[in-house]
């Protein structure tokens, strides 16, 4: 059954909210309900809608006084469940705090709040030759928020690192309400890294309200090279003979044939249809450094059996390559009426491995997995199509799920690379980490929020 | 590859016996390194030693206690370095050490500094608990992220007993041009111009010349296309020296190794960005202070015959924080301290009973 909330509460987020920016009602809250993690729905008490950083910070501060707990959320795009609401919880969302306050081309750095979209840094960075780097695929709507509670990385890590290696600067509201200032606006720091800690803390340490971001010189040029093969493995040779060379390319990254057919009958990105895969490796720099490093990178795939080898030839064909890898997720929609994206990583040697096993699982368990993968860092994200409505099939999704990421685990690897452990992820925890490991996150996290109302019960069971 | 239970069974049944501990790797960082109360030096050194390295998944994972000397070796006989430029290599510091001091070298400025290098870690926190975080593999969120937390805590979270770092493949040639400048104001607005510049720089140095001022550009890559990458360097710089091969190596090596601060000095780091370093410069006038403003002005290393706290007032002044690297023993941290009360929380939680240094 549910319970309502304290009315005392509501008053008071009332006495910030009008109308139209405090939810209650059953119909307004169903849009909160989960967020790309679709298999799981919460219902919150409410939802608050602020537009100004000092009502998050009351908002807080309310929930703080009645023990109520909060989560906050950006554009919902996560996909570990990280911004499910919590039962008998609140949801702020941040979209309102939308303000990009400055760019500073000199300094190179962008202050901005929480709520803008991640894209949009770039956008405002353009006309000074400046971006912001880190590239998640949801980038055309995802928040620098929800980006900096995730540690979100995306196609251009390797090179450049995720969210925590582009953020200065934060301005955040802790779980008991106090406002807190963190780093400055040098890359450099002469304390503990406090930055470092608060990016991917899962928004269980505070709310982000504002942030400097660190921007880079937009490349002078580009090299964006597709090529295609009959087998996953020997495109993940190629990879490996990539790295050998010394090669440091700004991306690298495979889609196998489910993955193409999807993203192809979604945007027509160009790829060879009856392709088992495609290996997309992008380089970047000056000109002369990119000619020099276009050499050797084509010595290797000319001899790596590719079928089809594309260069993109201009900037619209570049992008035309990327759309394709970026809409791969949204495109697999298509083919399944539900499906589950794990984020996995193992040491890039053993990347043909860990996909034959995906394959024989999926096999196994009679799931369909489409395979589009951060290849560079060997960060895994294997789809696992199933349908919802059909009883039992999201459980055996679940299962198959688990299987992979325990075989990431057994390679030495991660549970996960960028989208954080959540909800979805929590079980797994203890395959990585042991308990005095958990128990010492677990009383890091109570130093900050003892009454645990921030983001309960992601990464850690309530 | 000796394994070092017995060591680390030591120091926490030390940590039982109500004893505050502050470990020591190479002491090339004394301010930070001796004791300023009752701590008992924790000597690191024979935590030493690579883990695990393999180069194609461009990680390793080594003990602290291992001098730098032999992880910069191992890695250049495989074509690879760490990108973060650690300093004080041939002084003897640790890779502990140099993720505790929070240290970056000139080179950080291309891909980022200790901080972003960083993968993993396994460190006994205050209640004796050897607690692993972070990950060996080159991407992963799983759990908070204590590695990066480690990196500036100069032994007051945690000894640090494990890491695990990034590397990346080493360019195959550099060069540098250098070029001096009569006033602050052109030598920053060539610093400012060069960032901006399409070839990205390995190094973008701007140092004190008493009078007037000089700048340092490395770019490094493949060596067929480094002539027309210098060339190009040169119309961006207008005029200059260029130091190529062993003497631009030669360069790097003293910068790296702090070779030009003279015995006994003070060394000082202070994190700040270009804009602030007019501010820093006018009050070293008639003063006899060494600067150099590395990694693009974001870092600036001051050199002075002098306590360190006469630097407190101006760095307060300006809103900049520093540490005291070399100098004597004690709170290290001058001018403006952010996030303290954050910082206390995660003290508390790691340290409740004030085992380790302030922090």
């Amino acid at each position: 059954m549910e319970s309502r909330p304290p009315d005392a509460f509501l008053n008071e987020l009332a006495s910030i909210f009008p109308t139209g920016r405090l939810l209650t009602k059953t119909a307004e809250l169903m849009a909160y309900e989960s967020d790309a993690l679709t298999a799981y729905r919460v219902r919150p008490y409410a939802v608050v809608i602020p537009e100004r950083q000092d009502e998050v910070v009351n908002t807080v501060r309310i929930c703080a006084k009645f023990k109520v707990p909060f989560v906050a959320r950006g554009s919902g795009t996560g996909l570990s469940g990280g911004s499910l609401p919590v039962k008998n919880g609140i949801v702020i969302t941040m979209n309102r705090l939308n303000c990009i306050l400055k760019v500073d081309a000199e300094e190179r750095t962008a202050v901005v709040e929480a709520g803008v979209i991640n894209q949009d840094v770039s956008k405002a960075a353009a006309p000074y030759g400046l971006y912001y780097a880190p590239d998640p695929s949801s980038q055309p709507i995802c928040t620098i928020g929800g980006n900096i509670a995730f540690n979100s990385g995306g196609a251009h890590c390797l090179k450049y690192g995720t969210t925590s290696n582009h953020v200065l600067s934060i301005k955040a509201v802790l779980p008991d309400g106090e406002l807190v200032q963190l780093g400055s606006d040098s890359l450099e720091g002469t304390g503990p890294d406090l930055i470092g800690l608060f990016v991917g803390s899962e928004g269980q340490l505070g709310i982000a309200l504002e942030v400097t971001l660190r921007l880079m010189n937009r490349p002078e040029a580009f090299c964006t090279v597709l090529a295609s093969y009959n087998s996953l493995r020997n495109a993940g040779d190629t990879v490996a003979r990539i790295v050998a060379t010394g090669l440091l390319p700004g991306a690298i990254e495979i889609m196998d044939r489910l993955a193409i057919q999807a993203a192809e009958a979604s945007v027509q990105a160009g790829y060879p249809p009856d392709a088992a895969a495609v290996l997309i490796a992008e380089l970047e720099g000056d000109r002369d450094q990119v000619d020099a490093e276009f050499d050797i990178l084509m010595q290797v795939i000319d001899t790596s059996q590719a079928q089809e080898i594309r260069v993109a030839q201009d900037e619209s064909e570049r992008m035309r390559i990327w759309k394709g890898r970026k809409s791969a997720f949204s495109a697999v929609g298509r083919l399944s009426p539900d499906y589950l994206v794990q984020d996995g990583v193992v040491p890039r040697g053993r990347l043909g491995e860990a996909l034959e096993e995906i394959g024989q699982l999926s096999q196994k368990y009679g799931l369909r997995v489409a395979n589009v993968f951060h290849a560079g860092d060997g960060n895994l994200h294997p789809l696992i199509l199933f349908n919802g409505r059909s009883p039992g099939e999201l459980e055996m999704a679940e299962k198959l799920a688990g299987e992979i990421l325990m075989m990431c685990i057994r390679h030495g690897g991660s549970i996960t690379g960028e989208h954080g452990i959540g909800v979805e992820k929590r079980r797994y925890l203890p395959a990585m980490f042991n308990n005095r490991d958990i128990e010492a996150m677990q009383r890091l996290r109570r130093a900050f929020d003892p009454q645990e109302i921030a983001n309960r019960g992601k990464v850690f069971f309530p | 590859m000796r394994t070092q239970n017995g060591r680390i069974e030591q120091i926490q049944k030390m940590l039982e016996r109500n004893v505050r501990v502050l470990p020591r790797g190479g002491g090339t960082k004394p301010a930070l390194s001796t004791p300023a109360r009752d701590e008992m030096i924790l000597d690191m050194t024979s935590f030493s030693g690579m883990i695990e390295y393999i180069p194609e998944e461009f990680t390793f994972t080594a003990f602290a206690g291992t001098p730098l000397t032999e992880v910069v070796q191992i890695l250049k006989d495989h074509g690879q370095y760490l990108p973060f430029d650690p300093p004080m290599v041939e002084r003897g510091a640790t890779l502990g050490g140099t993720a505790a001091s929070g240290l970056s070298g000139s080179g950080r400025y291309r891909f980022g500094g200790v901080r972003d290098f960083i993968l993993g870690v396994r460190f006994i926190d205050g209640r004796g608990d050897l607690i692993s975080a972070g990950g060996k593999v080159v991407k992963n969120v799983a759990g908070y992220d204590f590695p990066k937390l480690m990196v500036g805590s100069i032994g007051g979270l945690g000894i640090l007993v494990e890491l695990s770092f990034k590397v990346f493949p080493r360019p195959q040639a550099y060069a540098t041009w250098h070029r001096s400048f009569g006033s602050l104001e052109e030598a920053l607005q060539m610093m400012r111009r060069a960032s901006m510049a399409q070839i990205p720089l390995e190094a973008l140095d701007l140092y004190a010349q008493n009078p007037g001022y000089s700048l340092w550009l490395r770019i490094g890559g493949i060596s067929s296309v480094l002539p027309s990458r210098i060339g190009r360097l040169l119309e961006i710089i207008g005029e200059g020296q260029l130091l190529e091969d062993m003497d631009d190596e030669h360069f790097w090596y003293e910068v790296r190794e702090f070779s030009w601060v003279p015995e006994g000095h003070t060394l000082i780091k202070v994190a700040l960005t270009p804009k602030s370093i007019p501010a820093l410069e006018s009050y070293q006038d008639g003063k006899p202070l060494l600067r150099r403003y590395t990694a693009g002005g974001q870092v600036a290393w001051i050199a002075l015959d002098d306590s360190p706290r006469v630097l407190e007032p101006v760095l307060k002044e300006i809103g900049l924080s520093g540490l005291v690297i070399w100098g004597p023993p004690g709170f290290p941290h001058l001018g403006e301290l952010r996030g303290t009360s954050f910082l206390r929380r995660v003290k508390e939680s790691l340290d409740p009973a004030f085992r380790f240094t302030e922090v």
